[in-house]
């Protein structure tokens, strides 16, 4: 059998396949953060319990109203996007002219108040979210078996961060986001209402963070805490990607889901720190990370 | 003769600053102190329903014992042994605490229990499985009450090896409790002549369990041993079925309880094999007791909760018998007494802390067997307190003179 560093071929596929997958929701997350950062320059440490609001967001809908998956990859994002405009247009705006910590502690702060508030509603040991029909079973790969809904997760995450970072890129509308971010008075002169913008804005980066709650229910249980462990790395991986990078933020997703797989066959124990480990080497040789500007 | 008297009523205030005794509370109440995991993965399995069930436990004995109103202090230790150790010292130095029941969390606990030994405090583990409270950390202070990894091991490991499941390869949460509790599994499988294939540790709180699932998966091992607990127990279940791992190797989960079976439900937690000290649908009592907690908490209460209750009522029966809290006559006295209540039927706390009692086997109903809410288990074997928890010649506490 053909072997990779003294492991057999179909091991190292396998975990790439899965290193892949998580490489996916931490790309959609870190997406957003860095959406949110690169245009409105805040560090939004809610990014989590939007994730969190996301997944409950969906079992809520399926609980109560009946609201397939489906309905709810839409539904959720928006629902969840506009508690984010209320959080931007309520607090967060008047932040914006003292110092980004003030931001962050402000998120910070709300991530721990919506944790403690479903904990109270729904208790520490969470919910369980089906597996939608047609995504149901496992496909032989050949090297591996795996879920059907984990490839579904592979192909919508990949999909969505490319739609983005074409939007914003690409499309007028993206060049408008930016100038109004880069200088705001000018754009505002142009007759285009830039405090709408910038709420829209944090509103999308939050939606992102929903669906990839969304994506995330059917497979791991939905719990008060499922953000907050995740989002100190998702913060890792966008400082490795360059803090407000969007392509940075989506490669170094993927790049660091993988490498994090293979450090589970490797060494296990080192798995929830070879990212942070990584992130130390990069702000030591490159401080702007890897795709950010110096 | 004016700066004289100021200096003499500096120096009066100070005296009467020194003279205030440090636990004011000591003389009109008794004070038991619970310090649990009250916001983290744990919380669901003692928690503020173990808060309740202390409370019931008060009310049911009179809410006073000795003549004294009893007090009840609760704390979150956040699963840091530091916040744990600094808040049981800060009651015992300050609130006068006469009794400490400790939540979920080995690590904590260990932690705990040394702040026992040094301020004279009985010490109640309750959710802490780790069976080094026992053995290496025991203390003169410490009661294991509930369980501990090794009774774990014994029901569920036996049932299993004993029931063809030879080969074992284990998934274990890298800290003291995974490890202790993936060890004394193993020895149980190599004594009914299986034998353990390998682990995998697994970093407490993974967001993904499919990598090592399939590593497990490729030791070709035929049962999977899940020595963690709470969300990564509900977590790895899930993502073995998801990956068809439980058509090639069974699962056996060495610590679950049924808050985290409510949360996955039958369809996916149904066969499962688990080992337990107490289950609300064993009898009249415990029903009774299970009716009563639901009517507050609306969900059934876990084993640890029961253990909390009992554990209350054990403390202050001994403290009514012995006439005093005086920390070395109360624990004299719970070594002689016999523990018969509805959490558990003649237990007994050994010379080494452990409190021994009957435990459990159950294997987990499918959907079409549970008949009513809350129907989960069916019982497989009743180990009595002996079995489960082995000799006291077995145990390597330091205080037993051998």
């Amino acid at each position: 059998m053909t072997e990779i560093f003294g492991f057999p071929l179909p091991v190292v596929l396998g975990q790439l396949m899965l290193g892949l997958v998580n490489g996916s929701f931490y790309a959609l997350l870190s997406l957003g953060l860095a959406v949110i950062f690169g245009l409105l320059g805040v560090v939004n440490f809610a990014h989590g319990a939007f994730y969190m609001l996301g997944a409950y967001a969906a079992w809520l809908g399926m609980t109560y109203f009946e609201i397939n998956y489906w309905a709810a990859l839409v539904l959720a994002p928006l629902a969840v996007g506009l508690i984010g405009v209320l959080v931007e247009r309520l607090a967060l705006r008047h932040l914006y002219q003292i110092d980004p910590l003030y931001g962050l502690l402000l998120t910070f702060g709300l991530a721990l108040i919506a944790e403690g508030l479903l904990r109270e509603l729904f208790g520490a040991s969470g919910q369980t979210y089906p597996v939608p029909e047609l995504l149901r079973g496992a496909t032989n790969l050949g090297f591996m078996i795996i879920p059907v809904y984990r490839l579904w997760v592979i192909v919508a995450s990949v999909a969505v961060c490319f739609t983005t970072w074409f939007v914003l890129e690409r499309t007028s509308l993206g060049a408008t986001l930016r100038a109004a971010t880069e200088n705001p008075k000018i754009v505002q002169s142009f007759g285009i209402n830039v405090p709408v913008i910038v709420t829209l804005t944090y509103g999308a980066g939050v939606g992102l963070a929903a669906l990839a709650g969304v994506l995330s229910a059917p497979v791991i249980q939905i719990t008060p805490l499922m953000g907050s462990s995740l989002v100190t790395v998702v913060f890792a991986v966008v400082v490795i990607g360059g803090m407000g990078s969007i392509l940075g933020a989506i490669v170094s997703g993927l790049a660091l889901g993988v490498v994090e797989g293979f450090t589970k066959v490797i060494y296990p124990e080192a798995s929830n720190i070879v990212v942070f480990v990584i992130m130390a080497i990069v702000l030591f040789l490159r401080p702007a990370g890897l795709f950010g500007k110096e | 003769m004016k700066r004289f008297s100021l200096s003499a009523v500096s120096l009066a205030l100070l005296a009467t600053l020194a003279a205030v005794p440090p636990a004011q509370a000591a003389d009109n109440e008794v004070v038991i102190g619970d310090i649990d995991d009250l916001s983290g993965p744990y919380a669901d399995v003692i928690g503020k329903g173990g808060i309740e069930a202390i409370n019931m436990a008060v009310a049911d004995f009179g809410g006073k014992v000795l003549g004294k109103k009893i007090t009840v202090l609760t704390a979150d230790h956040q699963s840091k042994p530091d916040i744990g150790s600094a808040k049981f010292r800060e009651w015992a130095d300050q609130n006068g605490l006469n009794m400490l029941l400790g939540g979920s969390n080995t690590g904590v606990s260990i932690a705990m229990a040394k702040v026992a030994a040094q301020k004279k405090v009985p010490f109640f583990a309750i959710g802490a499985a780790g069976a080094s409270l026992t053995n290496a950390d025991c203390t003169p202070y410490t009661v294991h009450y509930a369980y501990d990894t090794n009774a774990l091991a014994n029901g569920t490991a036996t049932v299993m090896t004993q029931a063809g499941g030879k080969t074992w390869y284990f998934l274990t949460a890298d800290y003291a409790f995974g490890t202790q509790l993936q060890d004394a599994a193993t020895k149980v499988v190599v004594a009914n002549g299986g034998k353990s294939l390998g682990a995998v540790r697994v970093p407490l709180a993974a967001s993904d369990f499919s990598s090592f699932l399939l590593q497990a998966q490729g030791s070709k091992a035929q049962v999977l041993g899940l020595a963690n607990a709470g969300a990564d127990t509900i977590n790895s279940i899930k993502a073995a079925q998801e990956f068809g791992i439980t058509s090639s190797m069974q699962l056996a989960s060495l610590l679950a309880f049924i808050s985290d079976i409510h949360s996955l439900g039958l369809k996916s937690a149904q066969g499962l094999y688990l080992t337990t000290a107490w289950y609300w649908d064993a009898d009249e009592k415990t029903r009774a007791f299970g009716k009563r907690f639901f009517e507050k908490m609306k969900k059934e209460p876990t084993e640890m909760q029961a253990g909390v209750y009992s554990a209350t009522l054990t403390y202050l029966n001994a403290v009514k018998a012995v006439g005093s809290t005086d920390p070395d006559k109360v624990m004299a006295q719970l070594r002689k007494a016999k523990i018969n209540d509805l959490f558990t039927q003649g237990g007994y706390i050994r010379e080494d802390g452990l409190m021994v009692h009957p435990m459990y086997v159950m294997q987990v109903k499918a959907p079409a067997e549970s008949k009513y809410p809350w129907d989960y288990y069916k019982l497989v074997k009743k180990m009595s307190g002996e079995e489960a928890y082995g000799p006291l010649s077995a145990s390597t506490c330091p205080l037993l003179k051998k």
